[in-house]
């Protein structure tokens, strides 16, 4: 890529950082050069961003409707999947899927929930009854 | 030493696609080997005595930090940028393969220099503690990498590092078996692209390509899949080996980052959704297939060069 190439589109980085990029100057030779971003990135960005507020829109019916125990949301909320989950609470990924049943939630000690509620960073009771 | 001498003395450059793992529900593919990896071949190379650590004990992660930063020993620290508390909101998922130095402490605060801010920050020690145990897949632990001596570097020793480093780095690209690494996992994800659009859908398929685009010009990587900078590294590398030809081949690996930029923008086509046939998925497999051979035919070439 040419010094001249590089592209300075403003996005998320604006008003954090700009970021070093390798480009070829006017003599041919390497240098790093600061961009303040590519509009490929942030849309690239934006895409993933908007799959994850689906991704929460969809638990937060699910959990509402019964299908799904608040243990749902909250991962989507937190974009955590289950080794992230699972290495906050200490419990095993099958372990998880089945707490995500609100049948078996509804049974969960309060010594398990509270594992849940402090890997979200929240408090048992809005693990209980979660404001959605 | 520079970015690049040490980003290509520790063959730093690498592609693989690692089958049935998602990361943030997209594939698993990585431009670059580890970075720890990285550091400590590029010490080895250079002769500097360096140490890596991981923690089961926050307390001692922190005793230990502590201890070497009143030796006046920067320290480089794994961390996850999920609960980064710099980060531009929008970049912090959990990715836990980031590394930032540690290289003071002031008023109860750790001076940090990541090389994704522009200027030095801070953070509390128990911000740093949340960022060095976080969970997930490549979990930190906690890991330092830090340098114990830093003799001067001999203009020879520089050589024969640069040497092993363009070695190695054709060995990984050219030669791991199976053929999901080096050139053969370029092809590979090629494959996979071409089955997105009928095995996920449409918005899946489009998200996966996203996710290429992200891991490819996610910062730190200098442009084009960290691309832009081994050939940065080549050509210092050809003043350095007093060897023209290094700087060819150089040529031939800005034209493999200028063809994954291209292939971005074209990516970018189907996931901001004006392009949504079979046959743009087709282009995205074919153009990765043209990078694969203009990499292939540049690896190859570099390791024929005697050094």
């Amino acid at each position: 890529m040419k010094k001249s190439e590089l592209p300075q589109d403003a996005g998320h980085l604006a008003n954090f950082t700009r970021e070093v990029c390798y480009v070829k100057n006017e003599e041919g030779k390497y240098q790093a050069e600061l961009s303040v971003g590519w509009e490929v990135k942030s849309d690239a960005l934006d895409n993933a961003w908007g799959d994850i507020e689906d991704r929460i829109k969809e638990a937060r019916t699910d959990v509402k409707n019964g299908k799904l125990s608040p243990i749902a949301y909250f991962m989507e909320l937190e974009l955590m999947d289950f080794v992230v989950l699972s290495g906050h609470t200490g419990f095993w990924k099958w372990s998880i899927k089945r707490h995500r049943k609100p049948a078996v939630f509804a049974k969960l000690s309060d010594k398990k929930l509270l594992k849940y509620a402090d890997a979200f960073s929240i408090t048992l009771e809005e693990l209980k009854k979660p404001n959605i | 030493m520079t970015e690049p001498l040490a980003f290509g003395i520790g063959s730093g450059l690498f592609y693989i696609h690692i089958p049935f793992m998602t990361v943030n529900n997209g594939p698993a593919i990585s431009f670059r080997t580890m970075p720890g990896a990285i550091f400590k071949r590029t010490c080895k190379a250079l002769g500097v005595k360096m140490e890596s650590r991981k923690f089961k004990s926050h307390d001692e992660a922190q005793k230990v930090l502590d201890n070497l930063l009143q030796r006046g020993i920067p320290v480089g620290c794994q961390v996850g940028v999920f609960h980064l508390i710099y980060f531009p909101k929008a970049y912090r998922f959990h990715f836990n393969a980031h590394n930032l130095i540690v290289f003071g402490e002031e008023d109860g605060k750790y001076l940090i220099s990541d090389p994704i801010m522009e200027t030095t920050t801070t953070l509390l020690p128990d911000e740093l503690e949340k960022v060095r145990f976080a969970k997930g897949a490549l979990a930190p632990k906690g890991r330092i990498n830090y340098a114990l001596s830093a003799a001067a570097i001999s203009n020879a020793q520089l050589r024969s590092a640069i040497k092993s480093g363009i070695k190695r780095n054709c060995r990984d690209m050219l030669h791991i078996p199976g053929n999901i690494a080096g050139v053969k996992g370029i092809n590979y994800t090629a494959k996979k692209i071409e089955g997105w659009r009928d095995k996920l859908g449409e918005k899946q398929a489009a998200l996966h390509l996203g996710q290429i685009v992200r891991m490819q010009e996610e910062i730190g990587t200098g442009g084009g899949g960290f691309r832009f900078l081994y050939a940065a590294f080549l050509d210092q590398a050809s003043e350095i080996m007093n060897n023209d030809k290094l700087l060819l081949v150089s040529d031939k690996i800005s034209k493999a980052g200028d063809l994954w930029r291209d292939s971005a923008l074209q990516m970018s086509g189907i996931f901001k959704g004006r392009l949504n046939s079979q046959k743009d998925y087709i282009d995205s497999a074919n153009l990765m297939r043209e990078i694969s051979a203009v990499e292939k035919d540049a690896f190859q070439q570099l390791s024929k060069i005697k050094l």
